[in-house]
Formats: structure tokens, C-alpha cells, sequence
């Protein structure tokens, strides 16, 4: 078995760094009209997928929801290719086809992007199925919300995943809110890690605003996986601090309930930690920042320069052998 | 050349396609251990083993969206729905996934996967089990649509059904399951082009066109109406996406007289989108309106004799052929 190479925190804080900052620029030029369509921001959830991809390797196979953009750059997709897809350009990750929802990228075994709640779960246990099928070890990493849970497509698969004994584990981003409708309105359980225990998958809740703890809880979970292929299911517990999208303001949360989850901000506390231990200097983190910054602004003068798709190219993209039907 | 059973013909495919590619599994409810709720997989867990042939719980949601996902990732899944009407509890895989992948990817993931299982009314299975769903599946860009009637086209475009690189849903005529037809023998690869009609009957008077369980229907009137002089070309469409529009013109050239019969509903049926390339295409040609035959536009009633009334049938279809011959 491959063994999984401990990432270096400073590396990934300053993955979370460009995550946040891509996502601030993202929304900025959402609002100039640069970006279409539906755009979810990740600003808050950031240690999540990167402490998980943190903890796997880069062969392992990654597939999200709609709120995409940290799992593309987390996995290694260019900021260049992120924000062209959001300007629709041919050089974005998806050729400017998919937009800000559906974000793939085949080299870095990102299976998007994926934009109906909870159909992509399905999709995720069929990338787990094929490497059963084909006796390999890696894990599918299959990200969602506490939205996708209610939905039969999300029971049905983990059906599927725990009676294959699929290598897969299903990680729960629960930032509290389905669109605009609390947990609390909308799922009829307390702890939404009890739904695993209905399907006999072992289930586990994590801080998502603490990077080492989701980094080591799914390096736990993928080995144990290696050594005999099984699903697993971790609740991870984050706060989104924007609305579900661009055109929601989030009246349905206090002011109070945000400031109190931007105390606990996953960057500040994985900052503070390296600080504490000696591991960062302030000079240090404001280089990290600042690079991060410059490396945004970069993608967004590559998106504006880049070409778009000629509409005399659309019918390459309907079967794979470029035929009209 | 030796005759089988559609059922036999649609096995060997399976069997052979399982033979010659380890990328390829079949799954679905009952398609293992049981052998097939019709009895299409009959001894292929024996031969291939439980992980290429395997059974799923009621799930079609489910293991269509993880047919999806494998195929993802460069397997080349088989999955069968124990009839099409069920494939409606799988919409969103098959119309939101499968067919979107392609292009929401840039290009960078096809998906090769064949969906098959029986389609159309079967007899009196009533409304929710009798769905034709060949209209909706073919108006999805990014999905192919074969419809085979007899043993020789279910054996060949399955198998190339298989080999394709994108979705292909493979409507199998439920009622035909057991009927004969002489096909080639084992040892020769049959591969049927998708996208290709076959002119299945000559003739020089009206052009019949027709599709899966309106095949033997349209034999039936024109073996009928040969005894009044009425000589019917039948045309089998074998595929309703890609559309073999040349054929079907080139027949129309001859007889400029033409009848759809379809399985469907009349409302934006398959009839309808032929019925506008053939006026678009060849107006000229023509020497009476485009009639079609499909269902009645009413849900599918239990009772025998008011499905008899709801489906195309002999009479219906002698009654149009005679219209546009003015016979």
C-alpha cells in the first residue's frame, strides 16, 4: 500500500488562504457582472476539504456538490482554470461549459461539480464500485451538504455502498443550512451522523472548523479503508459565511450566530496553532496572504484575456465521437 | 444462420460482449441469482461470475446513477431496468447525468454505458407499468435510442450498443421476447450500426414506417392489404436517435405515400418529429398528408378490450394506409 505523505500545514494554510481569497475576488466580480449563472461560495467551510484532501493521495478520486470551487483548487486545479470557468472561457477547467457548479477535472481526479442535491452521491459510489471492480486501493472522497440527505437518491446509495462494501467515505458538510431552511426544519433526526447507523456504516462527527482534526480523522477512516475496503461517514461540522448563493442575503441567521462562528474561523485557528508552535511568523502568514491575493488577481486577468468557445465547436461536446445525432 | 429467440439473441449479445471485455458488467434487480425477470440473463452468473453479473436491490435511482459513476472512471456498464417504466424513478440519472456529462465536463468525461431493459405496453399491465419511453428519451441531446424488433437487430445494435462511447438506452420490445428470427450463427460478429433503417418488406405503393412491437403490425396490414392490391413498403426504424432520415426518404421517393406507426403517444411523439423532416425534406415528393398511428392520448386503462382500443393496431393502420392511397 501507497503510504499517504504527510502535507505540510504551511502548504495547506496557504491553500485555505487561496481558496478564501478566490472566493472574496469570485464574489467581487460576480457583482460586476463578469460571472453568470449561480455562484456558491466556500468562504468558512475551508479546512474541510482541505484537511481531507490533506489526508489522501493524489490518485484518490474527489466528487462534490455545487459549492465547488475550494474542492477544484484543493486538488489541484490552477486558480487560472477556476476563475476562467467562472467567466466561461475555453481555458476554464470545464472548457467554460459547466460554469461555477460543475467544475471538473479529469487529471487531478476531480469528478466534479456536480449541481442536482444529491445525485452526485450515486455517481460517487459507482467511482468506488470501479475500484473495487478492479481491485485497486484508493478511496472515493464524496463531498455534500445536510441538503443532500434528505434526498432517496443519497439513502439509496449508501445502500449500495454498504451492501458492495464500496471504499468510499461519504463526507457530510454540515454548515447548518439546506439552501435557506435550517437542519433543524428540515432533517427529522438530531445528529445527522445517525443516518450512516441506518445503513450499517460506521459514522463519525468532526470539527470542520479545526484542519488537523478533519485531516486526521479521514486519514484514519482512508487507511483503515485500504487495509479492507468498507463506506464510511463523517459529519463534519462547519458554517458557511455567506448565503447559499450570491443572490441570498441570509436573513434567516442572526448577525450574532456569524460573528460568533467568524471567532472560530478555520484560518485563524490553524495560523494560530502553527504560531503557537513556533511553526509560523506573522511576517511569514502576511507572505502566504499576500501571494495568495496576487495569485488571484493573476487568474482573473487570465480569464478576462482568455477566448471563449466558438459556437461552431458545441456539437464536439454532445457525443464523444463529435457526431450530430 | 440459425433461428432463436429475441430472448436468446439480446443473451448472446450479453454473453459475448462479457466475453470480450473485462470493462464490461451487467447490473440490475434480479438479473443474477434469479437469471433475469424475463429471463435475459439466464446462466451468465454462472459463466461470468457475481462480480460481472450483479444483482441490486429496488434501487433504479441508485444503480443507474453508479453505473454512471463507474463508467466515469472508463467501465462500461450494462444496466438493466426491469422494464423502461421504471427507468422513470432514474430520470435524473439518465436525463440530468448520463447524457449532460460530456459537455459539463469540457469534454473530459464521456460516459459509455448502455442502459436496456423492455419497453412499451406489454398486455394489460395498466398505466404505470406500460410506458413507451422512446419520445422522451430521444428528445435528450448527449443519449442514442435503438428500438429493435427482431432477434438479428437485438443481438447486433446491443452488442455495438455496448461499444459505444455514450449512453445508449436499448428499448427492447416486451412482447417480443419470444418470437423467432433467423440470425447469424456464434462464431460471426454481428454488429449493427445505430442510425441505420432497414427497408424490412419491398414494396411500390405506400411506405409504412415503423419501430420495435410495430413491426410485426405493420407486416401483418401489409400481407393483409397485398390481397387488395395495396403493395406496403415497411421501413424499421432499428433507431429513433441517431434517425436514419435517408432511408426513410429514399423509400418516400418511391411510394410518395407514407404512414407512421409508432408505439408512443401521439402528442410530440417520434411520429411527429418524422412527420416534419419529411415535409421539410421531400414536400415534393409526396402525393397525400403524412398520417400517423400511435396510442390514444390517454393513459393506459386495464381493461382488454380498452387497451386494444388505446394501442395502434390492424385496423387503425389498414384504415390509414387506405386513406393516403385514397384506396
Amino acid at each position: 500500500m501507497q503510504p499517504v505523505e504527510q502535507r505540510d500545514e504551511v502548504e495547506m494554510l496557504s491553500l485555505m488562504l487561496l481558496i478564501r481569497r478566490f472566493e472574496e475576488r469570485a464574489s467581487q466580480q460576480y457583482q460586476a457582472q463578469k460571472i453568470g449563472g449561480f455562484c456558491h461560495l466556500y468562504i468558512g467551510q475551508e479546512a474541510v476539504v482541505t484537511g481531507a484532501v490533506a489526508a489522501v493521495r493524489p490518485d484518490d478520486y474527489v466528487i462534490t456538490a455545487y459549492r465547488d470551487h475550494g474542492h477544484a483548487l484543493a486538488r489541484g486545479t490552477s486558480a487560472n482554470a477556476c476563475m476562467a470557468e467562472l467567466f466561461g472561457k475555453e481555458t476554464g477547467c470545464s472548457r467554460g461549459l459547466g460554469g461555477s457548479m460543475h467544475f471538473f477535472d479529469k487529471r487531478h481526479h476531480m469528478y466534479g461539480g456536480h449541481a442536482i442535491v444529491g445525485a452526485h452521491v450515486p455517481l460517487a459510489v459507482g467511482l468506488a464500485f470501479a475500484i473495487k471492480y478492479r481491485g485497486e486501493d484508493r478511496v472515493t472522497l464524496c463531498f455534500f451538504g445536510d441538503g443532500a440527505i434528505n434526498q432517496g437518491s443519497f439513502h439509496e446509495a449508501l445502500n449500495l455502498a454498504a451492501l458492495y462494501r464500496l471504499p468510499i467515505i461519504f463526507i457530510c458538510e454540515n454548515n447548518l443550512f439546506a439552501m435557506g431552511t435550517s437542519v433543524k426544519r428540515s432533517t427529522s433526526l438530531k445528529q445527522i451522523v445517525d443516518r450512516a447507523e441506518g445503513y450499517d456504516i460506521p459514522g463519525e462527527i468532526v470539527d470542520g472548523m479545526n484542519f488537523r482534526e478533519v485531516r486526521d480523522k479521514v486519514a484514519e477512516v482512508a487507511d483503515s479503508i485500504r487495509k479492507e475496503s468498507h463506506p464510511a461517514f463523517l459529519e463534519v461540522r462547519t458554517y458557511r459565511y455567506r448565503g447559499h448563493s450570491m443572490s441570498d442575503p441570509a436573513s434567516y441567521r442572526t448577525k450574532e450566530e456569524l460573528e460568533k462562528y467568524r471567532l472560530d474561523d478555520p484560518i485563524i485557528r490553524l495560523r494560530a496553532q502553527l504560531t503557537r508552535e513556533g511553526k509560523l511568523t506573522n511576517e511569514q502568514f502576511d507572505q502566504l496572504d499576500k501571494r495568495a491575493k496576487e495569485t488571484v488577481l493573476a487568474s482573473v486577468k487570465f480569464a478576462e484575456e482568455s477566448p471563449e468557445l466558438p459556437a461552431e465547436k458545441l456539437y464536439d461536446y454532445v457525443y464523444f465521437n463529435g457526431a450530430k445525432p | 444462420m440459425r433461428e432463436i429467440t429475441y430472448r436468446q439473441a439480446l443473451n448472446e449479445a450479453l454473453a459475448e460482449e462479457l466475453e470480450r471485455d473485462p470493462n464490461v458488467f451487467l447490473m440490475g434487480e434480479e438479473v443474477a441469482e434469479y437469471q433475469g425477470a424475463y429471463k435475459v440473463s439466464a446462466g451468465l452468473l454462472q459463466r461470468f461470475g457475481p462480480k460481472r453479473v450483479i444483482d441490486t436491490p429496488i434501487s433504479e435511482n441508485g444503480f443507474a446513477g453508479l453505473g454512471i459513476g463507474a463508467a466515469m472512471v472508463g467501465l462500461r456498464p450494462i444496466i438493466e431496468f426491469m422494464t423502461f417504466s421504471f427507468s422513470l424513478v432514474a430520470f435524473d440519472q439518465v436525463v440530468n447525468n448520463a447524457p449532460n456529462m460530456f459537455m459539463m465536463s469540457g469534454g473530459q468525461f464521456n460516459i459509455p454505458i448502455t442502459f436496456r431493459g423492455p419497453n412499451g405496453p406489454a398486455h394489460q399491465l395498466a398505466a404505470t407499468h406500460s410506458h413507451a419511453t422512446e419520445n422522451f428519451y430521444a428528445s435528450v441531446p448527449g443519449l442514442k435510442v435503438v428500438t429493435p424488433a427482431t432477434p438479428r437487430d437485438a443481438k447486433g445494435l446491443l452488442k455495438t450498443a455496448v461499444r459505444d462511447d455514450n449512453p445508449v438506452l436499448v428499448l427492447e420490445a416486451e412482447l417480443l421476447y419470444s418470437s423467432k428470427g433467423m440470425v447469424e450463427p456464434p462464431d460471426e460478429e454481428l454488429l449493427i450500426p445505430l442510425g441505420k433503417a432497414e427497408v424490412k418488406r419491398e414494396g411500390s405503393d405506400v411506405t409504412v414506417i415503423c419501430y420495435a412491437q410495430t413491426v410485426p403490425l405493420a407486416f401483418k396490414v401489409a400481407a393483409q392489404l397485398e390481397g387488395e392490391d395495396i403493395s406496403v413498403e415497411v421501413v424499421d426504424l432499428r433507431s429513433i436517435k441517431p434517425l436514419d432520415e435517408q432511408t426513410i426518404f429514399n423509400s418516400i421517393a418511391k411510394t410518395h405515400r407514407v404512414v407512421i406507426v409508432e408505439q408512443d403517444h401521439p402528442f410530440c411523439g417520434v411520429g411527429a418529429e418524422i412527420c416534419y423532416r419529411i415535409q421539410k425534406n421531400i414536400f415534393d415528393a409526396l402525393d397525400a398528408p403524412v398520417l400517423r398511428v400511435s396510442q390514444e392520448d390517454v393513459p393506459m386503462p386495464y381493461n382488454e378490450h380498452l387497451e386494444h382500443a388505446v394501442l395502434p393496431n390492424a385496423e387503425k393502420l389498414v384504415t390509414a394506409v387506405k386513406q393516403v392511397c385514397y384506396a
